[in-house]
C-alpha cells in the first residue's frame, strides 16, 4: 500500500499541471469561505426580519440604503440586500450540498461494504434496491418525496441522502469485491484482524479514490438538484432561501428587468458548480492516469 | 387516413402554415388556471366557471362591477319571504337551434344535485331551494326552505345547460363537446385538456354580437410564460398579470393594462378561541395561560403595526387597495365609512404595553404560497413590520394543498386567506359566523372568532327577500365585524389584464374574463 | 432469455407495488382534496358527503384495497378533479411528452457524438478545448434558469420562436404529433434545446472519453501504425467501441428525460405528464399522483429491459444473466 502522502503530492501536481483546474480550485476555495464567513462578512443578516426594510425593495445594484449603508448587488423584493442574501445562499446551497453528499457517502460505504462483507441472500438485496434506484432519476424521486414531505431544510437533504447512497453503495461494493480477493486481505484475515477492520483500514482506501470523484460531481448535481426543486417550490422555505430560491425569486422580475434579483445568485450557483465541476473533472484524470 | 393524403396535407401545412394570416376576427386569451372539466356542474372553480361562461349563461348575470343584473331571467321578484318568481327571456336560442325555456333552467337548477364523486361542486348555490317549478315556458317560481335574500347571487353560479344535451351527460361527454350546448356567446369547437379551448360565435346570441368569430382560451399557469406569450405576440389578451411585470407592460405602447379593484379580500385570521393557540408565546419562549388575541387591544395594535400602504406600492406594485372592509369597494354592503388603519409602530407598541406585553410577543404566521398575488412576499413583509413593532414572528409558507390541510387540523392559529364575495352577509356567513357546522356558518372562521350581534345581524340580512333592507343589515353586520377585528383586513387584491393596444376591456371586479367583452379599440 | 425478461418483469410488478403503496400514504398524509376543491359555500353535510363519495372516509387500508382490487382490473380510478379516468388522463398526454424526450434525445445525439469525437480526437486544441468547456457549463446550467433564458433571447429579444405551448398537431395512427408541421416544429425547439442540454454535454463526455480510451488500445495504435487512414480508424474501431455504453446511456437517459420533462413542461407550458404531475400534486388529485408514478415505472421498467436486450444484440460477450 502506498503512503499517504505521495498521493496527495500528485494530487496537487496533477492539478498544478492544469490553469483551469487550478483556478476553479481557487474560486471553489474563496466560494467555500465566503459561505462559511456569511455571517461576519455579510453586511446584513438577511434572516433577521428586523434588520429587513420593506421600503428598500427592489434596489438596484449601488442604490443606497434608507440609512445610509450601499447595496452594492441591489435588494430583493422583501428588501433583503442581494450581496448578504447570495452568501448565506451560498452557506446553504453549499452546505445542503456537501452534507447530503456526506451522509450519503456514509451510508453508502457502510451499505456497500456490508453487502460484499455479508454475500448472499443479503447482498443480493441490498443490489436489487440499489438497482431499482439507480434505474429511477433522481429528480422524480426527490420530487415525490418533498411532495409528499413538505419543505424544510431536514427534508430536502433526506431527499438528497435518498437520491444519492445507491452510488456510492454500488462503487463501494463492486470495488470491495475485488480487493476482498486479493492477496493482503487473505494476509490480513491470517494475521488474524477482524472483519471491520479489514473492510476500513484495507478495503476502503482502495475505494476512495473513485469515491471521491463520484462525490465531488455528486456535490454539484445536489446542488443544482436542490435549486431546481426549489425552483418548482419544493424545496426550501422561502425564510431560509437557498441560491436556487434566491433564483426562482427573481425569476417572475426577469422580464421586468430587474434582473439582479436572479442574475447575481444564478452567477454565483453556476460559478459554484462549475467550480466543482471543473475540479471533479481534473481530479477524475489525476486519478486515472491512463488518460494523461 | 392513407399514406399519400397524409403526406400532402403534412406537407401544405408545413408549407402554408406560416403564410396564413390571423384573421383580424380572432382572439386569442391566455388564462391563468388550470380547467378541469367543462361540465359546468362539476366542480366549482374559477376557470371552470370562466370558460363555463362562453359557452353558457345563468339566469342572474353579474357586471362589471358585481351588480345583479338581469341574465337569462329578464326579471325577478320575491313573492313572499320564500317564494321568487323568475320571468325568463323571450327568443332565446341553444347553440343547436332549440328553444330556451323554463323546463331547461329547473333542470339545471336541480344537476348540481344529482353530480355524484365531485370534491367541489355546485350543491351549495341551490341549498336554499326547496322546489322549482315551471309555471310556463317563461315564468319559473322557486320556493326556498327559508327566507332567503341570497337566491339571485347563489344562482348566478348555475349555468343553465340544454336539458335535451345534459339529461344523460356524464362529464366525458361535456369534454368531447357533445352535451356543450348553451345559450352563451361562444360555440364550442375543440377542446385539448391542459392545453387549450377554442370556441366560434354563436350567431344566434340574444345579446350584443360578440366581435370575435372565432376564440382561443390558453391556459398558461406559469406567470413569466403567459407575460412572455404575450410580448412575442402570440397572445392577444392575458389575465393576472404578474406583479411584476405590470409596469414593464405598461411603458410598452403596443399593449396596455387595464385593471380595477378584485372582489378578493386578504386577509390574518386570530385564534381568538383557545387558551393556548399553537405557535404563540412570550417573548422569552414561554406558553401563555391567557390567548393574547382575546384582547381588542392586542389585535388593533397588530393592525396597526402593518404598513398597508407599503405592502400595497411595495410588495404587490400597485396590485393591492388597503382593506378595512371584509368586502371590496362597491361590492354589496361594503362600508366606505370604514378606512384602512393607519401604519403606526409606536401606537402599537404602546397598545401593546396596555394591554399587558411590553416586551411584546412571538407568533407564527402560516400562509400559503402559490395561491394568492405575491402571498408568500406578503407573510414575509407582514412579519417583517410586525417583528419590527415588538412581535416577533416567524412564517410558515407551504402550498395551499398542504397549508390547507394544516389549518384543518388546527395546527395554526394566524393566518392568511383571500376570499372573494358579491355580498358582504355571504362573506360573514363564511368569515365570521360562529361556527355551526350543520348550517354550513363559519366554515372558514379559522379563529372561530364569535359575536352575537354580529351574528344575529348577519342572520336577519341573508332573510331578508327586500335588497335594499338586506343591504342596510349587512353593512351594519360588516361594520360590527371590522370596528372588533374579527379577523385582520390587509388588502383587496386588484385585478389586471394586459392587451394589444388596439384592444378594450371592461375590467372586472369579480376577475372573469371573458372573450366577448373583449372589443376593438 | 425469456426466463430473465420475466423475471425483470416480475421485479417490475414488485416496484409496482411498493410505489404505490408508498405514495398513496404519503398523499394521504399531506391532506385531503376536499378541503382545497370544496365550494367555500359549503356546509358540514356537503363536505361529508363529498368525502364520503370520494371514498376518503375510510380507512387508508381500505382505500388502498379498494385501489389494488380496481387496479388488477385495469381500473387506476378516477381522477378527482377532472372525472376522467386517470390513466386516459395521463395517456392523452403521453405523446406530446414523449415526443418532447425523444426530440431532446435526438438534438443530444447528433450533436454530442460528433462533438464528444472532435473532443477526444483533438483533446488538446482549441475546438476540444471549446467543446469541454462548453459541457461543463451544460453540465452546470440549472434547466429551469436555461429555458427562461431561451424564452428571453429567442422569443422576446429576436422573436424568432413562439415563447410556450404546443403547436398544431396531425393524427398519426391516431395519435397527435406536432413535430410534422412547421408550426409544432416551432414550438418544438425551444423546450427539445432545454432538456437536451444537460444529455448533450453528458453525451460529449461520453464519447470523448470512449474516443481518447479507445485511442489507446492496442488494436487502434496498430491499425494507425499500420497506416490505415485516420478516418477509417475512427469509422471502423473508435465509433463501435464507443456505440455500446453511448446506446446504453441514451436509452437509459431517455427515462430521466421523461422525468426532467417536469421541468421543461413546467417553463414552456408543454402540455405533458410532467406538468399534469405537478398541477395534481397542487391539488392533491391522488388517482392522478398515483397513476402518473405507475406508468413512468412501468415505462421504466419497459426501457431498461429493452436497452439491456439492445445491449447484449451489440456486444455479444454480454450474455444475459438472472444474476448480475
Amino acid at each position: 500500500m502506498s503512503t499517504a502522502s505521495s498521493p496527495v503530492r500528485d494530487l496537487f501536481s496533477g492539478f498544478a499541471g492544469d490553469r483551469i483546474a487550478w483556478f476553479a480550485l481557487w474560486v471553489l476555495a474563496a466560494l467555500l469561505f465566503a459561505a462559511l464567513a456569511a455571517p461576519w462578512i455579510a453586511p446584513q443578516d438577511p434572516y433577521d426580519l428586523a434588520q429587513l426594510d420593506i421600503l428598500d425593495s427592489k434596489l438596484a445594484p449601488g442604490a443606497a440604503s434608507a440609512s445610509g449603508a450601499t447595496y452594492w448587488l441591489g435588494t430583493d423584493d422583501q428588501g433583503r440586500d442581494m450581496l448578504s442574501a447570495i452568501l448565506y445562499g451560498l452557506r446553504i446551497s453549499i452546505g445542503v450540498g456537501m452534507l447530503s453528499t456526506v451522509i450519503a457517502l456514509a451510508l453508502g460505504i457502510i451499505i456497500g461494504l456490508a453487502a460484499a462483507r455479508a454475500g448472499g441472500w443479503t447482498e443480493t438485496l441490498i443490489m436489487r434496491i440499489v438497482d431499482l434506484q439507480l434505474s429511477f432519476p433522481a429528480i422524480l424521486i426527490a420530487l415525490i418525496l418533498l411532495a409528499l414531505s413538505g419543505q424544510g431544510i431536514d427534508k430536502i437533504i433526506i431527499a438528497l441522502v435518498v437520491v444519492q447512497w445507491a452510488y456510492y453503495a454500488r462503487t463501494v461494493r463492486g470495488t470491495a469485491l475485488v480487493e476482498l480477493r486479493k492477496e493482503y486481505v487473505e494476509a490480513a484475515v491470517c494475521a488474524g484482524y477482524g472483519a471491520a477492520r479489514i473492510l476500513f483500514r484495507h478495503v476502503l482506501p482502495n475505494v476512495l479514490p473513485s469515491l471521491s470523484v463520484i462525490a465531488t460531481v455528486q456535490i454539484a448535481q445536489a446542488i443544482a438538484l436542490e435549486a431546481t426543486l426549489s425552483f418548482l417550490g419544493l424545496g426550501l422555505p422561502i425564510t431560509e432561501p437557498s441560491l436556487g430560491l434566491l433564483i426562482a425569486n427573481g425569476y417572475v422580475h426577469l422580464l421586468s428587468g430587474k434582473y439582479w434579483i436572479s442574475f447575481f445568485p444564478g452567477i454565483a450557483l453556476l460559478a459554484t458548480i462549475v467550480a466543482i465541476n471543473l475540479a471533479g473533472d481534473r481530479l477524475r484524470d489525476v486519478l486515472n492516469p491512463r488518460l494523461r | 387516413m392513407n399514406k399519400k393524403n397524409f403526406l400532402i396535407s403534412t406537407l401544405l401545412v408545413a408549407v402554408l402554415y406560416p403564410l396564413m394570416p390571423v384573421a383580424a376576427a380572432d382572439l386569442r386569451i391566455g388564462l391563468s388556471g388550470e380547467v378541469t372539466s367543462l361540465d359546468p356542474h362539476y366542480l366549482a372553480a374559477q376557470p371552470n366557471l370562466t370558460v363555463g361562461r362562453h359557452v353558457f349563461e345563468s339566469l342572474t348575470d353579474v357586471d362589471p362591477q358585481t351588480k345583479l343584473i338581469p341574465g337569462l331571467a329578464e326579471s325577478w321578484r320575491a313573492i313572499d319571504a320564500t317564494t321568487w318568481e323568475f320571468k325568463l327571456r323571450r327568443g332565446v336560442k341553444f347553440h343547436d337551434g332549440s328553444n330556451f325555456t323554463a323546463e331547461d333552467a329547473a333542470f339545471s337548477l336541480q344537476r348540481p344535485l344529482s353530480i355524484k364523486g365531485s370534491p367541489g361542486g355546485f350543491a351549495s348555490y341551490v341549498r336554499a331551494i326547496e322546489t322549482a317549478t315551471v309555471v310556463d315556458a317563461h315564468t319559473l317560481r322557486i320556493r326556498t326552505k327559508y327566507p332567503y335574500g341570497a337566491l339571485p347571487e347563489d344562482i348566478n353560479s348555475i349555468l343553465i345547460v340544454s336539458k335535451k344535451h345534459a339529461l344523460n351527460a356524464n362529464p366525458e361527454d361535456f369534454d368531447s363537446g357533445r352535451a356543450l350546448v348553451g345559450t352563451g356567446p361562444y360555440k364550442f369547437a375543440r377542446y385539448q385538456r391542459g392545453d387549450r379551448l377554442e370556441l366560434t360565435r354563436n350567431d344566434l346570441w340574444w345579446n350584443r354580437r360578440p366581435a370575435w368569430d372565432r376564440v382561443t382560451l390558453r391556459v398558461i399557469p406559469s406567470d413569466p410564460s403567459r407575460t412572455a406569450a404575450l410580448l412575442s405576440g402570440e397572445l392577444d389578451a392575458i389575465e393576472h398579470v404578474p406583479s411584476a411585470d405590470i409596469k414593464k407592460l405598461k411603458q410598452n405602447n403596443k399593449l396596455r393594462v387595464m385593471q380595477t379593484t378584485s372582489w378578493r379580500t386578504i386577509l390574518l385570521h386570530l385564534d381568538q378561541h383557545r387558551a393556548q393557540p399553537p405557535g404563540v408565546s412570550s417573548a422569552d419562549g414561554k406558553p401563555f395561560t391567557k390567548n393574547p388575541f382575546t384582547d381588542i387591544r392586542v389585535r388593533k395594535a397588530l393592525s396597526m403595526a402593518i404598513n398597508r400602504d407599503a405592502i400595497a406600492q411595495r410588495v404587490m406594485e400597485g396590485l393591492a387597495v388597503p382593506a378595512a372592509n371584509i368586502v371590496s369597494p362597491g361590492v354589496f354592503g361594503h362600508n366606505a365609512a370604514l378606512k384602512a388603519e393607519t401604519y403606526d409602530p409606536t401606537g402599537a407598541r404602546r397598545l401593546l404595553a396596555e394591554a399587558g406585553y411590553p416586551n411584546g410577543f412571538r407568533v407564527t404566521l402560516a400562509g400559503p404560497n402559490n395561491r394568492y398575488i405575491n402571498d408568500e412576499q406578503v407573510l414575509q413583509t407582514v412579519a417583517q413590520l410586525l417583528t419590527r413593532a415588538g412581535i416577533s414572528t416567524r412564517v410558515e409558507a407551504a402550498p395551499m394543498s398542504a397549508y390547507l390541510g394544516r389549518v384543518r387540523k388546527e395546527e395554526t392559529s394566524f393566518a392568511l386567506l383571500g376570499w372573494g364575495s358579491f355580498a358582504a352577509d355571504l362573506a360573514l356567513r363564511s368569515l365570521v359566523a360562529t361556527p355551526t357546522p350543520d348550517k354550513g356558518w363559519g366554515a372558514w372562521n379559522w379563529g372561530r372568532y364569535s359575536n352575537p350581534k354580529v351574528d344575529a345581524l348577519m342572520t336577519r340580512a341573508l332573510a331578508s327577500v327586500d335588497r335594499d333592507q338586506r343591504e342596510v343589515l349587512a353593512r351594519e353586520a360588516n361594520t360590527l365585524a371590522m370596528n372588533d377585528l374579527a379577523f385582520i383586513p390587509l388588502h383587496h387584491q386588484v385585478v389586471s389584464w394586459a392587451m394589444r393596444a388596439n384592444l378594450d376591456y371592461t375590467p372586472r371586479t369579480d376577475e372573469f374574463t371573458f372573450a366577448h367583452h373583449f372589443s376593438p379599440k | 432469455m425469456l426466463s430473465y425478461a420475466l423475471r425483470r418483469l416480475a421485479q417490475g410488478v414488485l416496484t409496482l407495488g411498493v410505489m404505490s403503496l408508498l405514495v398513496f400514504a404519503g398523499v394521504y398524509a399531506i391532506g385531503n382534496p376536499v378541503d382545497i376543491l370544496i365550494n367555500p359555500q359549503a356546509d358540514q353535510a356537503e363536505i361529508a358527503q363529498a368525502v364520503a363519495q370520494l371514498g376518503l372516509d375510510r380507512p387508508l387500508w381500505q382505500q388502498y384495497w379498494t385501489f389494488l382490487s380496481s387496479a388488477f382490473s385495469g381500473d387506476f380510478g378516477i381522477s378527482f378533479v377532472t372525472r376522467a379516468p386517470a390513466v386516459a388522463l395521463i395517456l392523452e398526454r403521453l405523446p406530446a411528452t414523449l415526443e418532447l424526450a425523444l426530440m431532446a434525445m435526438l438534438i443530444a445525439v447528433v450533436l454530442g457524438i460528433p462533438l464528444g469525437l472532435l473532443a477526444g480526437l483533438k483533446p488538446q486544441s482549441w475546438a476540444g478545448r471549446a467543446i469541454m468547456a462548453g459541457s461543463i457549463l451544460g453540465f452546470s446550467l440549472p434547466s429551469f434558469w436555461v429555458g427562461l433564458m431561451l424564452i428571453m433571447v429567442f422569443s422576446i429579444q429576436l422573436g424568432w420562436l413562439p415563447t410556450t405551448g404546443r403547436g398544431a398537431t396531425v393524427d398519426v395512427f391516431g395519435i397527435p404529433v406536432s413535430f410534422l408541421t412547421a408550426d409544432g416544429l416551432r414550438h418544438l425547439l425551444l423546450p427539445a434545446v432545454n432538456l437536451a442540454l444537460f444529455k448533450l454535454s453528458l453525451l460529449i463526455r461520453l464519447t470523448r472519453a470512449g474516443t481518447r480510451e479507445a485511442m489507446l488500445q492496442d488494436y487502434v495504435r496498430f491499425a494507425r501504425a499500420k497506416g490505415v487512414p485516420e478516418s477509417t480508424v475512427v469509422r471502423v474501431h473508435v465509433l463501435r467501441n464507443i456505440l455500446i455504453p453511448v446506446v446504453t446511456v441514451a436509452g437509459l437517459e431517455l427515462g430521466s428525460l421523461i422525468a426532467f420533462a417536469v421541468v421543461t413542461e413546467t417553463i414552456f407550458a408543454w402540455p405533458g405528464m410532467g406538468k399534469l404531475l405537478i398541477d395534481s400534486i397542487n391539488v392533491l388529485d391522488r388517482p392522478v399522483i398515483v397513476a402518473y408514478l405507475l406508468i413512468v415505472v412501468f415505462l421504466f421498467i419497459v426501457i431498461n429491459l429493452l436497452v439491456d436486450l439492445l445491449y447484449a444484440a451489440l456486444d455479444p460477450r454480454v450474455r444475459l444473466e438472472a444474476t448480475r
